[in-house]
């Protein structure tokens, strides 16, 4: 690993990295993000490692992170000199002899690619590199383009730009996608002030959830009292559903990395924190990799880039308290004492880590500032919606055809992430709510599909931005029973310090749980908005303080199955256990009997070819007859 | 000093107070169950909230944390304030229906019992004030208490629930504990506290037993004073 202390050292090794972004040998890469892995990534990499061992071919095979489409996983791109690129989803061991062979002889015979691309963004040097000449290769007629494909015609990508395009362990690849040289300008070019002003006027906003200003929090970090100031990266993602940081930490760890270096010379800080919990491990071993090797090339440590300047990060794992995303807990935690958050009225700009002035951001955010640097504020306000610049990264899952992550300007109408990008919902079920915001987020209805997504109006609508989760339900969801999943996870996940928080949310649950077992009693509804309003007011933390969030705006957007479960005892969508009934419609049975072999508790009975019947004491209502019948002979009452 | 206005009172105090240290020493009284003057605070129990409005804006903020302001108007008694006290006290009356103080405390503001909440029986009377935590680090200086689990769960004991090392017997915790959760029992020469037992010293003037020798050691290893200079009770020194 050679030194890099100058803009000659920063060309020197980019070049490097774009042979081996382009080389001028076939390239193989395999998505092994966590999403890759867990569809069976690591057997497919070495599957085809030891093929093209065995075939002694010079093919470079090379490991890189997520591309956002993780219904496809896992992903394998091919990219030819000369040719475009292709993309292979849903790959297999088996395949991988056939994918090596097709290669040789050229075709797309034997796996079809999913979507080609012609050339590759670097966003943050604001152009694009072609990686053939001419037209396109005319065996590949008919294969779209990856703008084609509508999960990535809206896309925007900046804080996932490098994401499931760069191997994450190659320093060399990030600086030719133009990485460090934000760095190099912002060390060697320009005043903390001037960095300060121009977050300022790209019009960031915290991407953890909280949407507060980045460049004013920087401003007020800088001029805080004390010599000792701090930057902490929060990768402590804990909503359900969300991973978006998990994401950029494991395949582009150096955009994290490197805002953060820039945040510290802009704040004045010389020690840096990223705080990732440890049930992201890759995440954990992608980013303490991109350090030692950001500390080898002396782009951490004494004297960067020779400006005089010192800086360096630890990586301090958590223990999975979903509390400790919350900053005051998430500070405590890394001290080493208990994660319990404190009031905030004198702000940890200013008291923070070890009582010292400290600004800590969320990965999302700290990735987005290199690209801020190199294209100007101004660039990045005018992508996205007036008062929330730029783009945001959702994660996009539940009842919904391609689940994975989007990176789309702000402002980009729910409607388009619904149905264009996420493909709408499988089975041809109507669009019921998407909760965004994650469980302290809000659930917002079908009626306002077609609201912006941006911090102010999910705020408008009763519910947030969180941390970017998007949780899509479709009409078989029951609200009420969504409302009593999330405040059990909050129940579960909080600290205990506050008696709002730690007890109120707990009477929730249970009265939450009682209407949905059919014991719901009048009044119940109007309990609920009471406390919800007592748990904002009085709550210590935004734990407590939204934790009445899903509760709230499951009853302002659908009260009427609230009220069907607690007077008619009846669970409209029918999902609630108790209130619910399986029987088979004799005019609609074949006789089949499929759900005889389904059935967990051998309740239902019938010949073959005649009407099949379920004995209702013994039914379990798992749902399995009802799931499994061709015929919609099974309903549900 | 800061100039500004509890409950239609104009109040000046030092910048740095509280606003519950302000309203005290102006005769406003605000309930609390996790402050003290001994430890440093807490902002756990949540039933010293009062509404403040500063400029257009208001909002409702803990007293004994939150540091008084220039031109800010407290009402300490508004609506939404109470609205968290009566919830506040409902939780405890359901989590400690056995402490006195939380029934006391609730039939003085008139907050009957939710009948929604089902009574614990599982709790004690600990409404997990912390109090005896924060005496034990910041007062006694051993740190032998501190929390296990979280959420409703969260429990105050010794580490694993294990007789504590750590431990000097001396009993400040129970002393402290507001609702009498905490238990210590008293046999003879021995002291029971936190599951273990201590041997009580006797006062060499009067010979009555007056503190546990684990808690003299510590004072004399703490100190300097020679262990049998301290086997005097407070009322023969």
């Amino acid at each position: 690993m050679s030194k890099i202390n100058t803009l000659e050292d920063l060309n020197q090794a980019g070049k490097r990295g774009l042979a081996a972004l382009i080389p001028s040998r076939i390239k193989i890469m395999v998505g092994m993000a966590t999403s890759g892995i867990a569809s069976g990534a690591q057997d497919v990499f070495n599957a085809l490692a030891a093929e093209i061992k065995k075939r002694k071919l010079a093919i470079i095979l090379s490991p890189t992170g997520s591309m956002g489409m993780d219904c496809m996983e896992p992903l394998v791109d091919v990219l030819e000199p000369g040719k475009p690129r292709l993309a292979y989803g849903k790959m297999t061991v088996k395949k991988a002899p056939a994918l090596l062979d097709q290669i040789a002889k050229g075709t797309i015979e034997a796996i079809k690619p999913f979507y080609r691309m012609d050339e590759e963004e670097f966003i943050v040097l604001g152009e694009a590199k072609r990686y053939f000449k001419g037209a396109a290769p005319a065996y590949l007629k008919g294969i779209p383009t990856i703008n084609e494909i509508p999960f990535y015609t809206k896309q925007v990508k900046i804080a996932t730009r490098n994401c499931g395009l760069i191997d994450p362990e190659s320093i060399d690849e990030y600086i030719a996608k133009g990485g460090y040289f934000s760095l190099h300008k912002a060390l060697t070019g320009m005043k903390p002030e001037a960095i300060i002003e121009e977050v300022i006027a790209s019009g960031l906003r915290g991407r953890g959830g909280g949407g507060f200003r980045t460049g004013i929090k920087w401003k007020s970090c800088r001029e805080a009292a004390g010599d000792i100031k701090y930057v902490i990266c929060n990768g402590d993602e804990g909503d359900p559903g969300a991973y978006m940081d998990r994401s950029v930490m494991e395949g582009d760890p150096h955009s994290v990395i490197e805002g953060m270096i820039i945040g510290a010379f802009a704040i004045g800080a010389h020690e840096g924190y990223i705080y990732v919990r440890n049930e992201y491990p890759l995440a954990v071993a992608n980013l303490g990799k991109a350090i030692e090797t950001a500390r080898k090339c002396g782009l951490l440590g004494k004297n960067i880039l020779g400006s005089g300047f010192d800086f360096d990060i630890r990586i301090s794992k958590g223990a999975g308290a979903f509390v400790c995303g919350e900053s005051t807990a998430l500070m405590a935690s890394l001290e080493g004492a208990a994660g319990e958050p404190r009031a905030k009225y004198i702000h940890t700009v200013e008291h923070g880590l070890w009582n010292r002035p400290s600004n800590l951001n969320n990965v999302e955010t700290w990735a987005n500032v290199p690209a801020i640097l190199a294209r100007g504020g101004k660039w990045f306000a005018g992508i996205g919606a007036k008062t929330s610049t730029g783009t945001k990264v959702f994660s996009l899952v539940g009842k919904i055809n391609n689940i994975g992550l989007v990176e789309v300007p702000m402002g980009t109408p729910l409607r388009d992430i619904v149905y264009e990008i996420g493909g709408g919902i499988p089975g041809g079920r109507k669009f019921k709510a998407v909760q965004t915001g994650g469980p302290s987020g809000g659930c917002i209805p079908e009626k306002l599909i077609d609201l912006p997504v941006d911090f102010d109006e999910l705020w408008k609508a009763g519910s947030m931005m969180g941390s970017g989760g998007m949780i899509i339900m479709d009409e078989k969801t029951c609200m009420v029973d969504i409302a009593h999943y999330f405040i059990e996870f909050l129940e579960s996940e909080s600290c205990g310090k506050c008696v709002p928080c730690r007890e109120g949310v707990r009477r929730m649950k249970d009265i939450l749980e009682d209407i949905c077992a059919g014991k719901g009693q009048e009044g119940d509804v109007e309990l609920l908005e009471e406390i919800s309003k007592a748990i904002i007011d009085g709550s210590l933390c935004a734990l407590g303080g939204s934790a009445p969030n899903p509760v709230l705006s499951t009853i302002q957007y659908f009260r009427e199955e609230y009220d069907a479960h607690i007077r008619d005892k009846r669970c409209p969508a029918a999902v609630c256990k108790a209130l619910i009934e399986y029987c088979i419609d004799p005019e609609k049975c074949t006789g089949c009997g499929v759900c005889l072999k389904k059935c967990p508790v051998n309740c239902i009975t019938g010949e073959k070819k005649k009407l099949h019947v379920i004995d209702r004491t013994k039914c379990i209502k798992c749902g399995a007859c009802y799931e499994s019948c061709k015929f919609d002979a099974i309903t549900v009452t | 000093m800061a100039k500004f206005i509890i409950d239609g009172k104009n109040i000046e105090a030092e910048e740095g107070a509280t606003i519950l240290d302000a309203a005290r020493e102006n005769g406003i009284g605000i309930p609390t169950l996790c402050t003290h003057d001994e430890v440093g605070t807490a902002g756990a129990c949540r039933l010293c909230v009062v509404e403040v409005k500063k400029g257009n804006r208001s909002r409702i903020v803990t007293s004994c944390l939150y540091n008084v302001e220039d031109g800010i108007v407290v009402d300490t008694h508004s609506e939404r304030v109470m609205a968290v006290r009566r919830l506040v006290l409902q939780l405890l009356l359901a989590r400690c229906p056995a402490s006195d103080l939380i029934r006391d405390l609730a039939e003085e503001m008139g907050v009957k019992p939710e009948p929604r909440f089902t009574v614990d029986t599982d709790k004690g009377k600990c409404i997990l004030c912390r109090l005896c935590v924060r005496t034990c680090e910041q007062v006694v200086g051993v740190s032998a208490i501190g929390f296990s689990f979280r959420g409703a769960d969260k429990t105050v004991g010794t580490p694993f629930h294990e007789q504590s090392k750590a431990c000097i017997g001396c009993g400040a915790c129970a002393y402290i504990c507001p609702t009498d959760h905490i238990e210590m029992t008293a046999v003879h020469d021995k002291r029971i506290i936190w599951d273990r037992e201590f041997k009580m010293a006797s006062c060499s003037v009067c010979g009555r037993y007056f503190a546990p020798e684990d808690q003299l050691e510590f004072i004399s290893k703490k100190t300097g004073v020679p262990m049998t200079d301290l086997m005097v009770c407070t009322s023969c020194r």
